[in-house]
């Protein structure tokens, strides 16, 4: 592999991992919290319709904004569900799946046409930061991309340090681990997964916005195409932590990359190996970590429907 | 006293679940600086009436006022804010965390943990309640976790501490050192609540005694003015009292004497649980046709492991083990371990046999049998396709212990069978086990009410420690054996 | 007693039904699409004619019978088994393999071996993630979505691979030999023997959760695993475990059904998401299999209509997807509203309040 080919491919890994590194740091929040929104999928679709109506409108800024706040709106409607009304997650987050893909699928058509003619979008324009975007390998792939992944990189600290160091996050934890102990403690259990949710859901739907404003620069229908569940499997390879799912996102990204980059070289090699490989190593992290890296111990039990 | 208002009054307290009335008009008041001792027999509404002052639970009706304000607790937090804190019987700990990281959930802004270590050291200095902020909680023993309880409650500036039984998972020693420190604690001005139900040690530290019973308040007195058998009195109610001693001696049999043969043999039986602890050692026990041994302990001795080695239900990790091929098990936790709540009477009744079925199951025969069974223990239920649900505790009881001993097994085991029952039903439940008894049965009954153990058994083991030691049927010797370690 | 839960076994799923449909409606109108048209297009491509129904909703519906029942079976047991999409490619991968090994001269006898190798495959691919919560204690909500995209990508390998038609150009499988095929039910129509398949396994699962010692304590252990280890003294992990591969198999045989009856060849994106509606099916059902038929027949005449609604009213098939969902949501929250009202008429006539609502019981 030549010096060039190096670097375009970290440069695109990079790239392909910033939508499922925001969207896995927003479910670790919510895995943290004691709840698994399995509706992630449904989120990451409202957000790349969102961000493509908000950015023909109004430029591709605010439509990542727009993005944002249809993640948001999604995640309203489970909250109201899964802990409002105390059912079941599991089934709840599939049917925000269900919704989300039926949703954006008709909206896109009744905004755009029946055709379902590609609109095309401007994206963001990479940002370079003067100087270290032209470090060799690197320079390109880690200083020289668009706004989501500045930001998802700035959310990695931001997420550690409100886990870790902060009383609220410290509250989060506890709901995950042990609502009732949460609750002996003045802490509202219910507020706070609720809280986590909406967080989110934001994620998700930035994650969505990053797909179409960064990447495709257009929405067909389907086209988040289960990273929702990718980054589900992130946060378990991550261990549950903000600055693991950086890693396991850059592995899953280098990993879908490296289909393109075959594909590209017209190589022989049966990319789907590569596709699946993250998540064989996912389930053998899983099965043999020990207990301090298991997923929260409250995770996916319902709540009692009263507080 | 002063004219002063309480620090805690709860006045004509009512709540019910369901059809269970638990608290009934109950009342408390506790001064300032003072160790209150709250006592009760189970289910006479003692936790349910402090979860109400923590802010755990709410009151259906009557008011509940600190320091003369009357005020409405929505949540701890509001408890909290007014200088409340309480050690539940089951710990409100998160077992993956930290000492320091219990210790500083509930507040606000940012972590400092160097802070919440000096606030511990601080704590343990001044109460000699010594913790690791740095342990985890999962890896402490319970007496561990229970200082760790009450440094929390300390570190959030409380200054009325409700404790609920707080030496039921103690060692003798370290339950000395916990009422010790209740004395000082109060002495420095501060107020602690102690739910308790072993006398003694409540006389031997309390200012002042609220009974409850039945859900009301049958007793307010300074401690030196009452003695073991006025509060004994109150709690049980004399009738009751009296009529307990007589059932007891006219109940009486002596299996050995009569040569029955043993049916369950322990040898040297030990257990090791999960995380390498040793909870019983070199268990030496016979149980007899036609008799009743019951079980006296503390919570958390070693009885609950003896008890599921003769039920068949827990594999002993040394000794031996002689049991019946057919043993009856009536488990404490009756929702979790004997009964399916979303299962119809049928069902629940087949469990019996579930794993030795193959095929079919006869469910016109079990059905028959299920109408009969509950005909025969006089079980209250809309037919045998009820939920078991919608049965009352008494009922669903009458039911398990129906089907544990539909066959006449050689063996009954039986972990406390009245918890949470009325006294029509707890006496049902009693008669049950007798009739057991008398057909042959060889019974094992453990109580954490020492009071129901005497008046069942034939013979009594103490367990303390995981130490197996017969004693005579005293109750005095009986109750110093559970907390001293027995013969010792 | 029986009466009426057959009763309720076909009034739900018809309920829900028209709950989707006057959403639907709704949704329709909101959006400025000719609501009678729409609707009528939707009642013709799903219910218009014997061979409408046969081709379309009936051929519809049987994979996801087939799916729901290995939800409600998992369920039942007390496991989230959201892997019903990842085992029924799994068992679409094998009977294709099975069928394009054995000589077509075979027939029945191949066919047969497919279906079985479909129904081996699915149950080993639940084996995985059953043996990883039962020994490892990895929760199967997460086991099962990653084994779901490693299936796909299984698929995607075999269809450009080993089981690639023979040309080598398109990523499929070659078609099936006719002699390996299932059956035609009807001349002109698309009805095949797998339909009669699912619909006998449902009954027969039916009969097996509650007239057999098995079914009983895999009942028994989902609705409460301490009491059936201490009460019934059932090895709880064993039932578990079986219950597991035996939702996987199902799923396993909806997949070869789906390749030995319908498409007749091994495609990559074979299943439209079966494996993910079954969830709803399941949950429509109530988790019960005899409902199940009603509740696949239910979303596999949504999902039929959705076609014709599309080709004649040109509305987005995707509208459909949200009237699914939303029939979920909608059930969800009227579980919560019946346990409540449920709740206050025990307090009133003295009963026990239910702790907790229906279905499906907690990760835990």
């Amino acid at each position: 592999m030549s010096a060039n080919l190096a670097s375009d491919f970290l440069d695109a890994s990079v790239r392909n991992a910033t939508p499922l590194l925001l969207a896995a740091l927003g479910e670790t929040v919510v895995e943290r919290s004691g709840v698994i929104n399995v509706g992630l999928e449904g989120t990451i679709i409202a957000g790349c319709l969102a961000g493509l109506a908000g950015a023909a409108a109004f430029g591709p800024t605010t439509g990542l904004l727009v993005s944002a706040a249809a993640g948001l709106a999604i995640a309203v409607i489970f909250a109201f569900i899964a802990i409002g009304l105390a059912a079941d997650q599991i089934i709840t987050g599939t049917a925000i799946t269900m919704l989300g893909l039926g949703l954006t699928g008709t909206l896109y058509r009744l905004l755009y046409g029946d055709s379902g003619a590609a609109l095309r979008t401007p994206t963001l324009s990479p940002i370079g930061i003067p100087l270290l975007k032209d470090i060799p390998f690197i320079g390109s792939a880690l200083f020289d991309q668009a706004l989501p992944t500045y930001l998802a990189a700035a959310l990695v600290p931001i997420l550690w340090w409100w886990l870790y160091r902060t009383q609220s996050g410290l509250a989060l934890r506890a709901t995950g681990e042990n609502p009732d102990a949460a609750r002996a403690s003045g802490i509202a259990p219910r507020r706070v997964q609720t809280l986590a949710v909406l967080i989110g859901g934001v994620c998700g739907g930035l994650a969505g916005g990053t797909l179409v404003l960064a990447q495709v620069g257009t929405f067909a229908e389907g086209m988040s195409a289960g990273r929702g569940f990718v980054a589900i499997a992130i946060v378990a390879l991550g261990r549950w932590h903000p600055v693991g799912a950086a890693m396991a996102a850059l592995l899953f990204g280098m990993a879908s990359t490296l289909q393109f980059f075959f594909q590209a070289l017209n190589l022989q090699v049966p990319y789907q190996v590569f596709l699946a490989l993250p998540y064989l190593l996912t389930l053998l992290a899983l099965a043999l970590s020990s207990s301090r890296y298991r997923a929260p111990a409250a995770l996916g039990r319902r709540q009692q429907s009263v507080d | 006293m002063s004219t002063a208002a309480p620090r805690l009054a709860l006045d004509a307290i009512r709540r019910s679940y369901g059809e269970v009335q638990a608290l009934d008009g109950a009342s408390l008041r506790v001064a300032a600086g003072e160790v209150h001792a709250l006592l009760g027999e189970n289910g006479a509404g003692k936790t349910t009436l402090m979860k109400i002052a923590f802010g755990l639970d709410r009151a259906d009706s009557g008011t509940l006022a600190i320091d003369g304000t009357v005020m409405s607790f929505r949540s701890p937090r509001d408890a909290m804010a007014r200088g409340i804190g309480m050690v539940q019987q089951h710990f409100a700990l998160v077992e993956a965390m930290t000492v320091a990281e219990n210790v500083a959930l509930g507040g606000k802004g940012l972590l400092n943990y160097a802070a919440t270590r000096l606030t511990i050291a601080r704590i343990s200095d001044a109460s000699g309640l010594s913790i690791d902020p740095d342990a985890r909680v999962r890896d402490l023993p319970i007496g561990a976790q229970q200082r760790l309880e009450i440094v929390k409650a300390l570190s959030r500036n409380t200054t009325t501490l409700i404790l609920d039984e707080p030496t039921a998972v103690l060692s003798p020693h370290e339950a000395r050192e916990l009422l010790a420190w209740t004395r000082r604690f109060a002495d420095g001005g501060g107020t602690v609540i102690l739910i308790a139900h072993k006398l003694r040690e409540v006389l031997s530290v309390a200012d002042r005694v609220t009974v409850l019973r039945r859900g009301r308040t049958v007793l307010t007195a300074a401690a030196h003015e009452t003695s073991e058998e006025l509060l004994a009195d109150a709690m049980l109610g004399e009738t009751v009292a009296t009529d307990l001693v007589a059932t007891r001696r006219s109940t009486q049999s002596n299996a050995a004497a009569r040569g029955a043969k043993a049916v369950v043999t322990l040898t040297r039986v030990g257990v090791t649980d999960a995380q390498g602890v040793l909870r019983l050692t070199d268990a030496d026990c016979v149980v007899r046709a036609g008799e009743i041994i019951g079980v006296a302990a503390v919570e958390g001795a070693g009885q609950r492991e003896l008890l599921r080695v003769i039920a068949g239900r827990l594999a002993p990790s040394h000794g031996s083990a002689e049991l019946p091929a057919e043993v009856g098990f009536v488990p404490e936790d009756r929702h979790r371990d004997a009964v399916v709540l979303d299962a119809t009477l049928t069902e629940n009744v087949a469990l019996r046999d579930a794993n030795a079925r193959s095929g079919m199951m006869p469910w016109s025969v079990l059905r028959a049998s299920t109408t009969a069974l509950m005909r025969e223990r006089d079980v209250r239920a809309d037919g045998e396709s009820a939920t078991m649900r919608t049965l009352s505790g008494g009922n669903q009881q009458k039911l398990v212990i129906g089907r544990e001993l539909a066959n006449v097994p050689a063996a009954l085991v039986v972990e406390n069978p009245t918890r949470g029952l009325d006294i029509r039903a707890t006496a049902d439940v009693h008669a049950a086990i007798r009739a057991a008894r008398d057909a042959g049965t060889a019974v094992i009954v453990y109580s954490s009410d020492l009071d129901e153990v005497l008046l069942l058994a034939d013979r009594v083991v103490v367990v303390a420690g995981g130490r197996l030691t017969e004693m005579p049927l005293d109750r005095d010797a009986v109750g110093r054996a559970m907390l001293t370690g027995g013969a010792s | 007693m029986t009466v009426r839960r057959v009763t309720r076994a076909i009034l739900e799923p018809l309920l829900a039904g028209v709950l989707a449909v006057l959403m639907l409606a709704v949704l329709l109108g909101v959006s400025g699409y000719p609501v009678g048209e729409a609707l009528s297009a939707l009642w013709r491509g799903a219910f218009g004619s014997w061979s409408v129904i046969a081709s379309g909703t009936l051929v519809r519906a049987t994979p996801l019978l087939f799916a729901g029942l290995a939800v409600a079976v998992a369920f039942r047991a007390g496991i989230l088994n959201i892997g019903a999409e990842g085992q029924l490619l799994m068992g679409a991968c094998a009977a294709t393999a099975v069928s394009v090994a054995v000589p077509p001269s075979f027939g029945a006898a191949g066919l047969i071996l497919a279906l079985l190798a479909g129904i081996v495959a699915g149950g080993t691919w639940a084996a995985i993630p059953a043996v990883m919560r039962l020994r490892f204690g990895v929760l199967e909500v997460i086991s099962t979505i990653m084994l779901n995209v490693v299936a796909l990508n299984i698929t995607g390998l075999l269809v450009r691979g080993p089981l690639q038609e023979t040309t080598h150009t398109f990523p499929q499988s070659a078609l099936l030999d006719r002699a390996l095929r299932l059956p035609q039910l009807m001349t002109g129509s698309r009805l095949h023997a797998g339909v009669l398949l699912a619909l006998v396994t449902a009954i027969g699962l039916a009969w097996f959760l509650r007239a057999t010692a098995p079914g009983y304590r895999l009942r028994m252990t989902g609705a409460n695993p301490a009491a059936a280890a201490s009460a019934g003294r059932i090895d709880v992990g064993r039932v578990m475990f079986a219950a597991f591969v035996l939702s996987g198999a199902l799923a396993g045989l909806g997949g070869a059904v789906e390749v030995t009856g319908v498409t007749y060849a091994l495609y990559e994106n074979l299943s439209p998401g079966y494996g993910y509606t079954a969830i709803a099916v399941a949950l429509l059902a109530r988790l019960n299999p005899a409902s199940a038929i009603g509740a696949a027949v239910v979303f596999g005449a949504l999902e039929a209509g959705a076609s014709a609604m599309q080709r004649d009213a040109q509305v987005p098939a995707g509208m459909v997807g949200v009237v699914e969902a939303s029939v979920i949501l909608v059930l969800l929250a009227s579980e919560w509203v019946g346990a409540r009202v449920a709740a206050r008429g025990a307090s009133i006539r003295g009963g026990t309040p239910r702790a907790e609502n229906l279905p499906g019981p907690a990760v835990s």
